[in-house]
C-alpha cells in the first residue's frame, strides 16, 4: 500500500473532526498529494467559490512515497483555490512535516469552513483537537512555532504555521513549516489565516508500513539514490551550490531578467551568487553559508543554512537575527535581488529571513517591491505614498524597509500585500505588473528561453518554473539540449514535462530529483510501494490526467485562452543586450501548437476525446 | 577486527536516512520516532549531530542492570538488550552518562543500538559518510589525517 489509507476531515465551523477512507479508487488514477487532493477539492468545491470564503477547503497532502526511504520522499502539498491568482493553487514543501502526517496515520487532512475565534489543530496519533489560538494571533510564524513547542513540552512536534501577513490579507502568504520550509506560492497561507486557523501541529509515532513488494522497493530506491548520487547537478552541483548554482550561469547565457523584467542581464550578478556566498566575508571571516541542509529523507541536501554578517545595517541592532536559519535559494536571490537592481548579499539574505519569520513568498513578494520601484520611478507613485521609503532599483535600505512595512501592516504594507498585478492596477499602469494569472514569474527570462515562457503561459497556477522546469533541458542539457532560442519543439518539451512534474508533485517526492531521474526510475519506486501497477506509462498517464483536471477547474472558474498569455513587455519590448539581444518570446507561435498537442481546442479547452481517453468525462 | 560507529557531524545534513533504515531494521516500518541512533538539529549553529551508543567497554548499562538483560555480543562487541528479560526498571537509563539507552512505553522495555549484528543499517543508509563503520582503533584516524595535511611542506612556500 504506502498510503495510509485514511483521511482527516476538519470542520472549522463546527469544530468537528472525523476520520475517514481514503477513496481508493481516485488513488488508482491520482496517485496522492498534488493529483488525488485536487481531485477531492474538484469535487467538492464550486470552481467559482471565493478563495477567501469558509466555501474554499484548504487541504494537506501527502503523497505514498512520503515518509518512506525513497530519497526526497518527505513532501507534502497545500491544495486549495487561490486567492492571488482564482486559480487553482498547489504548493509544495519540504522539511520534515510531511513524514510526521505520514507517521501519525494520514494521507491528508481536509479544512472546511472558518473557525469562529482562532485555533491550531493539535495531532498527537489519533488524539486530534482543536486548541484556541488568540494568544498565537498576531504572532509571527517562527514565534508561533517556539509557543507551540513549549505549551506541548515536546520538541518532536512538527509545526506548519502562517505569519502576520496572512492574517492581514497579503495575497502571497505561504504556509511556513519547520521553521524555514514553505509551501510558498500562490498565497495558500492566506487561505490558512482566512480559516482561522493558525497552525497545525503534528506528532507521529505510528511508523509507515506495508510496502507492497519490500524487496523490490529497497532495491529501487537504492539504484534511485546512486543515480542521484553519480549525477552532476544532483551529486555534486546542488549540495555545494544549491540552486544559487544557476545564477551565473542564467545570468551567462542571456537568461537573467532584471529591474522588473526592463533589462535581462544583472550586472551584480556575481555577488549574490551561490560563489559568493562561500565568500569568506570581512568582518569575521565566516562565509554567508554555514552548511547545507536537507528535507526529510532527502540525498541531495540542496537547502542553504546561513547568516547575515552581523555588521550589516539590516541586523546590526537586532542580535535575534545574528544565528544561522534558511539562506538564499535561487529564485528569492532573483526577485529580491537582480529584479529589483540590488546586489547586497546580506540584505538579501535578512529579507529571505523575514519572510521565512512571517511566512511571505519571496518571489511575489520580491517582484511586487520591483514594480513598485518602477512605478516609483516613473513617478507613478509618490513617496508620500511609500511612507516616505525611496524605492529605487538598486536600494537595498528600500527592499528592508519594504519587508519589515509589509510585516508591519503599514498603509504602503498592505498595498504592496496586493502583489504586482493589483498594485499597478491601483496605480494604472497594468502593463509594469510581471504575471501570468496575477502570479509574479521566477527567475528565467521567456525573451532569452523560449520553452518557458510557453510553461509560464500555460502553467495552472499562473507564472512558475515549477510546474514544467524546461530550463533543465534548454539550458541544462536535461534529458536532452534543446536550444534556448528556438520555439520549435517546445510546446511537445513543455507538455511533457508539465506532465512528469504532476506525476512527481503527487509521488511525494522533491521536482529536484528529475535532474538525474526519469520516469523510468521513479516508476519503479512507485510501483513497489503502492499496491497496482505503476508502469512508466500509467504514472504519465496519470501526470497527463491531474494537468488536464487543473485545467477544467481554471476553465469552470472563469480562465480562457486569453489568460494563456504574457505581458506586453516579454512579446513585444526586445531584450536590449547581451547574449539574447533583439529577442522577444515567441508565444505566439508555440501556444496554438500546444493546445494541438494537449489534445484542446483552439480555444483552450480539452476535447471531448482527450477527456475520455484519460478518464475525466 | 573489531569496529566503532564512527560519527562525523561536519558530513551530516539531518536527512534522516539513518533513522528510517534503524526503525525498519527493527521494526519493519519507517518510523524515526522509534530510531535508536538519532540525529539533532542545532538551528541557531546551522549544524546537525547524530548521536547513538558508543558501545562502552565496561558498560554502565549491563552493569546496572538487575536483571542481567544487557549482554556482551561477542562478535561485534556490541551491548545488546535482551527483550525477554527485561522489566523495563529503566535502571539503565539512569546509569547510562550519554542517554543513549531509553524506555519504550510501546513495549515497556528499554532499546539501544546493537549494531545489527555487526552490518549497522544506519551506516549503509548515510548518504554522506556522516556514520560509517570502521575498525574500532582507527575512529580519530580522519581527523589525524587532516591534521597531518596541515604540516606538509606547501609546494608553493620556499622559506
Amino acid at each position: 500500500m504506502s498510503w495510509t489509507r485514511k483521511i482527516l476531515r476538519v470542520n472549522l465551523t463546527t469544530g468537528s473532526i472525523a476520520t475517514e477512507p481514503l477513496n481508493m479508487e481516485w488513488a488508482n488514477a491520482y496517485l496522492g498529494q498534488r493529483g488525488l487532493a485536487t481531485k477531492y477539492l474538484v469535487e467538492e468545491t464550486d470552481p467559482n467559490v471565493d478563495a477567501l470564503s469558509p466555501e474554499n477547503i484548504f487541504i494537506m497532502a501527502t503523497g505514498p512515497l512520503t515518509g518512506t526511504m525513497a530519497s526526497t520522499g518527505g513532501r507534502y502539498s497545500v491544495i486549495t483555490k487561490s486567492p492571488l491568482t482564482g486559480a487553482i493553487a498547489c504548493s509544495n514543501s519540504g522539511g520534515f512535516i510531511g513524514n510526521e502526517f505520514k507517521n501519525a496515520g494520514l494521507d491528508m487532512i481536509i479544512f472546511e469552513g472558518k473557525s469562529p475565534t482562532p485555533v491550531y489543530l493539535y495531532i498527537e496519533n489519533d488524539i486530534v483537537e482543536l486548541k484556541p489560538a488568540d494568544d498565537l494571533w498576531g504572532k509571527s510564524a517562527w514565534e508561533a512555532d517556539a509557543m507551540i513547542h513549549a505549551k506541548h513540552q515536546d520538541p518532536n512536534l512538527k509545526i506548519a504555521v502562517v505569519g502576520r501577513p496572512a492574517e492581514a490579507g497579503c495575497l502571497y502568504a505561504s504556509v511556513m513549516n519547520d521553521l524555514h520550509r514553505a509551501a510558498g506560492r500562490s498565497g495558500v497561507g492566506t487561505v490558512m489565516a482566512s480559516k482561522n486557523l493558525k497552525a497545525v501541529a503534528v506528532r507521529g509515532t505510528k511508523g509507515v508500513k506495508g510496502l507492497d513488494n519490500p524487496a523490490e522497493f529497497f532495491k529501487t530506491v537504492s539504484d534511485g539514490k546512486k543515480v542521484l548520487a553519480d549525477n552532476a547537478v544532483t551529486g555534486e552541483g546542488l549540495p555545494a551550490y544549491g540552486t544559487q548554482v544557476l545564477m551565473n550561469v542564467i545570468n551567462g547565457v542571456g537568461g537573467l531578467p532584471a529591474r522588473n523584467m526592463r533589462d535581462v542581464g544583472f550586472e551584480g550578478a556575481e555577488n549574490i551568487s551561490a560563489e559568493a556566498m562561500h565568500e569568506p566575508r570581512a568582518s569575521d571571516g565566516k562565509p554567508n553559508l554555514t552548511t547545507n541542509g536537507a528535507c526529510f529523507g532527502c540525498t541531495i541536501a540542496c537547502g542553504r543554512i546561513s547568516t547575515v554578517d552581523k555588521t550589516h545595517f539590516s541586523v546590526k541592532d537586532k542580535p535575534q537575527y545574528h544565528g544561522a536559519s534558511g539562506g538564499l535559494e535561487y529564485e528569492a536571490a532573483w526577485s529580491l535581488g537582480a529584479d529589483t537592481g540590488i546586489d547586497d548579499i546580506d540584505a538579501l539574505t535578512y529579507v529571505n529571513f523575514i519572510c521565512n519569520e512571517d511566512g511571505l513568498d519571496p518571489i511575489t513578494f520580491g517582484c511586487t517591491v520591483a514594480a513598485a520601484m518602477e512605478l516609483f520611478e516613473d513617478g507613478k507613485i509618490s513617496l508620500e505614498e511609500t511612507g516616505g521609503i525611496e524605492l529605487r532599483f538598486g536600494s537595498a535600505e528600500a527592499l528592508v524597509a519594504s519587508v519589515e512595512a509589509v510585516v508591519a501592516g503599514t498603509e504602503f504594507g498592505k498595498i504592496l500585500g496586493m502583489g504586482s498585478k493589483r498594485m499597478c492596477e491601483k496605480y494604472d499602469a497594468p502593463e509594469l505588473s510581471m504575471t501570468v494569472k496575477g502570479q509574479e514569474f521566477p527567475a528565467y527570462d521567456p525573451r532569452g528561453i523560449q520553452g518557458i515562457g510557453l510553461a509560464y503561459a500555460t502553467s495552472n497556477r499562473g507564472a512558475c518554473h515549477l510546474r514544467g522546469y524546461t530550463i533543465a533541458s534548454e539550458i541544462l542539457g536535461i534529458p536532452v539540449k534543446t536550444e534556448q532560442a528556438d520555439s520549435d519543439g517546445k510546446p511537445e518539451l513543455v507538455k511533457a514535462f508539465q506532465d512528469a512534474t504532476a506525476l512527481v508533485d503527487s509521488a511525494g517526492l522533491c521536482i529536484f530529483t528529475t535532474f538525474a531521474w526519469g520516469m523510468e526510475d521513479i516508476a519503479p519506486q512507485i510501483d513497489a510501494a503502492c499496491e497496482g501497477d505503476w508502469s512508466v506509462d500509467k504514472c504519465l498517464e496519470a501526470g497527463e490526467r491531474i494537468w488536464n483536471m487543473e485545467r477544467q477547474y481554471n476553465n469552470a472558474a472563469g480562465f480562457t485562452a486569453d489568460d494563456d498569455t504574457l505581458p506586453k513587455r516579454l512579446l513585444k519590448e526586445a531584450i536590449k543586450s547581451g547574449p539574447t539581444e533583439g529577442q522577444v518570446s515567441k508565444l505566439g507561435e508555440m501556444l496554438p501548437i500546444y493546445y494541438e498537442v494537449r489534445g484542446w481546442t483552439p480555444q483552450g479547452v480539452p476535447t471531448p476525446d482527450t477527456l475520455s481517453r484519460l478518464g475525466l468525462s | 577486527m573489531q569496529k566503532s560507529l564512527h560519527l562525523d557531524p561536519a558530513k551530516c545534513t539531518g536527512c534522516l536516512q539513518c533513522e528510517m533504515a534503524c526503525s525498519y531494521e527493527k521494526l519493519g516500518e519507517f518510523n524515526p520516532s522509534r530510531s535508536v541512533i538519532k540525529v539533532f538539529t542545532f538551528h541557531e549553529e546551522g549544524r546537525f549531530a547524530p548521536y547513538t551508543c558508543t558501545q562502552c567497554d565496561e558498560a554502565w548499562c549491563l552493569r546496572a542492570c538487575p536483571v542481567d538483560a544487557i549482554t556482551m555480543d561477542l562478535s561485534s562487541g556490541a551491548k545488546v538488550v535482551i527483550d525477554d528479560k527485561c522489566v523495563g526498571c529503566k535502571v539503565c537509563t539512569i546509569s547510562c552518562p550519554f542517554g543513549t539507552i531509553n524506555y519504550v512505553q510501546e513495549t515497556g522495555k528499554v532499546a539501544k543500538c546493537d549494531l545489527c549484528g555487526g552490518d549497522p543499517e544506519c551506516a549503509k543508509a548515510c548518504p554522506t559518510d556522516a556514520i560509517t563503520y570502521i575498525d574500532a582503533n582507527a575512529t580519530g584516524y580522519d581527523r589525524m589525517k587532516a591534521f597531518a595535511e596541515k604540516s606538509l611542506p606547501s609546494a608553493n612556500t620556499t622559506s
